[in-house]
């Protein structure tokens, strides 16, 4: 060990002894309350170990002196919040659905509720922003398959299409080509046919009087004459702009060819009934509803 | 205020060095004079504010809160006077916080640490604590004796000592007491906390406010300045040599010797100063320092040492200010017998003034301008545009209708898109076909869907803008905003 003992000429106060390019450090110690409470810091961080869990096990951890847990905390706060907010839900759950909208405070609290519930539950398929996808309908705009008023949009909320709950919406577009029922080239026909009457170009040289006399044979029953579609089997229109699968040619040979069958889950018994009219009124405020 | 060691008188142990230093108490004297009375009048002057604020009314209507400076965190309000701000305007703030740190730029260059004299809390309340204890325990002399005494512990000492701190705590409880009140309606927060109604937010934070004011003005004291504050450090890099400190003029002090000698010396034409090295200065420092030594990074300029020595300088029959507010240039200047000059107006100083004029005059025209009606506007994201089943498109906005005045108000809502367009506004048209109108209360916010549909033949290749009209429909005030149309 080298000497220590050495003494700054200017300051008169003793060195540490470590030395770096002829510069020598001075000892300066630290304020004993400084020292004391880094201590105190200390024992404070193995308090804390005790308390509280800290300290991971095989399959769990120490629970600490007083077995808190923030996860119990949480479920503390969700009950109370559920406390204040339950009156305002239950004068939800009391108000006629057509009254909801004229209300600006139950309006804005349906649709805060029904957002939040929305992007819990239907997102998934509808989209965050309730804009859909291939198969899975645009809740924002004007054409609705099982119906786009208030009434209407509760109803398929709380029992679904094709969801198997008794009072589900039912009724399917048939496989016209797999169960043999058209042939191929009139599956090609019709599927031109149906092109043309939202207005959209047509395979050159396809025979238009027999496309309308194999629509009128097969397709009316449901999406009724002109194509005009049903709300009450959920056919829909053929002549608007929307098309949920798609409009060309080689997706409406498909569609007639394998049918489609798109399910929505019913959500009676899974959420409470105040909180479906709350999503019924959001949907319905998204700016579709009819 | 480390002790010079003799290398004598190292032991072994010292080599190493000891882990820690004990501080070494300081027991500042009183002092009467001009930098004294300048610190009386300010303390009064801050706490003054500090504790009676809340205290103030101001009249705002019915409904509206009555007290003149009033931080509404469960409504998110400000209220400051006839000004009421809210968290969209938190700008006001980010602008007193500029003008708060230049201030302090300007104060530094003019002065050096004028604000750590003068008005920094922490000098406030130890100097406020320091009366206390000098009222009870006595001046210097008597603290030291008494603190140094090994008499066994005579009533008269433990009553002194549990009424300084008795005193002490009342005046550390009415700190933090007086804080919680800028937070709620004063009167009767006072009357729930005696009645022991009040929020137990309320109780910590003047426990909190209680504990830190007790340990930082009655044992802390110098040691926060030093080692705990940064404002020491920084402002080493703000000042500059015409920055006027509290300056030992070693000019007109050295050589230091009693007056005796000095008059002898003197007579003989010999160099002496007039510095009678009586330690007045270090007797009377709060932070127990040697003046004389120099700047240094314990001085909190706070100008006692002036006082004391002035005292000193009149008493032998010499001239002020051996050490007054000075710099080195000066000294220097002195020194060569020319005459001191002192530069206030500096380059530095002025554009320090400059940006505390521009920001102050942009807040003040900004406030005096400001709508009381404001509309902001989201659009939706996803979907950003809808395609209906006639071809026409359709996009959505989250409207926000901001009322920021005390009364109920009607607005009507208009939108200018694109050619043809029409809107529908969810929930109010229904109410108001013609034109969609709310009504939104006093002093809140609306939030509205608002809807923008182009019929087919009109649909906007591009994106193309959306002006957004709001009308008070009493008072004929208008808002609006812009946001944009777009196609899918």
């Amino acid at each position: 060990m080298t000497d220590h003992s050495d003494i700054d000429s200017v300051s008169g106060r003793s060195t540490t002894g470590h030395e770096w390019d002829g510069i020598k450090e001075l000892n300066t110690p630290l304020p004993r309350w400084w020292v004391i409470s880094f201590y105190l810091t200390i024992i404070w961080a193995i308090g804390y170990w005790i308390v509280y869990p800290a300290w991971p096990l095989i399959s769990s951890n120490t629970t600490g002196l007083f077995g808190y847990s923030s996860r119990a905390d949480v479920a503390v706060e969700l009950a109370n919040l559920e406390k204040v907010r339950g009156d305002k839900m239950a004068v939800l759950g009391a108000a006629p659905l057509a009254d909801i909208e004229k209300d600006p405070a139950l309006l804005a609290l349906a649709r805060a509720k029904g957002k939040t519930v929305f992007g819990d539950n239907c997102a998934p398929c509808h989209g965050s922003g309730a804009a859909g996808a291939k198969g899975y309908p645009n809740l924002n705009d004007d054409d609705w398959l099982w119906g786009g008023t208030l009434d209407q949009i509760m109803q398929t909320i709380q029992y679904g299409a094709r969801s198997g709950h008794a009072k589900t919406h039912e009724g399917q577009m048939l496989a016209f080509g797999k169960d043999s029922v058209l042939k191929p080239d009139e599956i090609v026909t019709v599927a031109n046919y149906v092109r043309s009457l939202s207005g959209l170009s047509t395979r050159k040289g396809y025979d238009a009087a027999k496309g309308e006399k194999i629509f009128a044979e097969n397709c009316v029953a449901c999406h009724g004459d002109g194509g005009k579609g049903n709300p009450e089997l959920g056919a829909p229109n053929l002549t608007d702009r929307i098309w949920l699968y798609g409009s060309d040619e080689a997706t409406l040979i498909e569609t007639i060819t394998q049918g489609r069958a798109g399910v929505m889950p019913a959500w009676e018994g899974r959420l409470d009934p105040a909180t479906i009219k709350a999503m019924a009124v959001y949907v319905h405020s998204l700016g579709g509803g009819k | 205020m480390n002790k010079t060691v003799n290398p004598n008188e190292l032991t072994s142990d010292d080599d190493y060095g000891p882990l820690y230093a004990a501080r070494k108490k300081v027991y500042p004297q009183s002092v009467s004079g001009t930098f004294r009375r300048i610190k009386w009048g300010l303390m009064a002057f801050c706490l003054g504010v500090y504790y009676f604020l809340p205290f103030v009314r101001w009249n705002r209507g019915l409904g509206a809160p009555s007290q003149a400076v009033l931080i509404d965190l469960p409504n998110s309000r400000f209220y400051f006077f006839f000004i009421e701000l809210w968290p969209q305007e938190v700008y006001y703030f980010t602008g007193l916080l500029i003008i708060a740190a230049v201030a302090l730029f300007l104060m530094n260059s003019i002065g050096g640490r004028i604000w750590c004299g003068y008005l920094c809390p922490q000098t406030v309340w130890t100097d406020l604590f320091y009366a206390v204890e000098r009222l009870i325990e006595g001046d210097r002399r008597e603290r030291m004796k008494k603190d140094k005494s090994s008499d066994p512990m005579k009533l008269e000492r433990i009553s002194e000592i549990v009424l300084k701190h008795s005193i002490w705590l009342l005046i550390a409880w009415w700190t933090g007491g007086a804080w919680v009140l800028y937070f709620n309606d004063a009167p009767t927060l006072v009357k729930e906390l005696v009645t022991f109604q009040a929020p137990m937010i309320a109780y910590i934070w003047i426990g909190m406010l209680t504990a830190t004011t007790y340990v930082l003005a009655g044992y802390m004291r110098e040691q926060v300045c030093t080692y705990m504050c940064p404002w020491p450090r920084i402002q080493a890099a703000l000042t500059d040599e015409w920055a006027l400190n509290v300056t030992y003029r070693y000019d007109r002090g050295e050589k230091r010797t009693s007056v005796k000698k000095a008059a002898e010396l003197r007579a003989l034409g010999e160099q002496v100063g007039d510095c009678v090295d009586c330690y007045q200065c270090v007797a009377v420092c709060p932070t127990g320092i040697d003046i004389r030594n120099g700047p240094q990074l314990e001085c909190i300029q706070c100008g006692l040492c002036i006082d004391a020595c002035d005292n000193v300088m009149t008493k032998i029959g010499r001239p002020t200010r051996l050490i007054g507010y000075d710099n080195d240039i000066n000294i220097h200047r002195r020194q060569e017998g020319k005459p001191p000059i002192y530069r206030i107006v500096r380059p530095r100083t002025v554009v320090y003034s400059a940006i505390i004029a521009a920001v102050g005059g942009i807040m003040l025209y900004t406030l005096a301008t400001r709508s009381l009606l404001d509309v902001n506007v989201l659009h939706d994201r996803n979907p950003i545009a809808v395609k209906l089943s006639d071809g026409s498109i359709r996009n959505a906005y989250t409207v926000r209708l901001l009322n920021k005045s005390g009364y109920d108000r009607v607005i009507a809502i208009d939108a200018q898109g694109p050619v043809n367009s029409t809107i529908h506004v969810i929930g109010v048209d229904s109410v108001t076909p013609e034109r969609p109108m709310i009504v939104v209360p006093r002093d809140s916010t609306s939030e509205l869907r608002l809807l923008v549909t182009a019929p087919a033949e009109s649909n906007p290749e591009k994106s193309i803008p959306v002006r957004f009209h709001v009308t008070d429909i009493g008072l004929g005030e208008v808002a609006s905003t812009t946001d944009n149309f777009v196609s899918p």
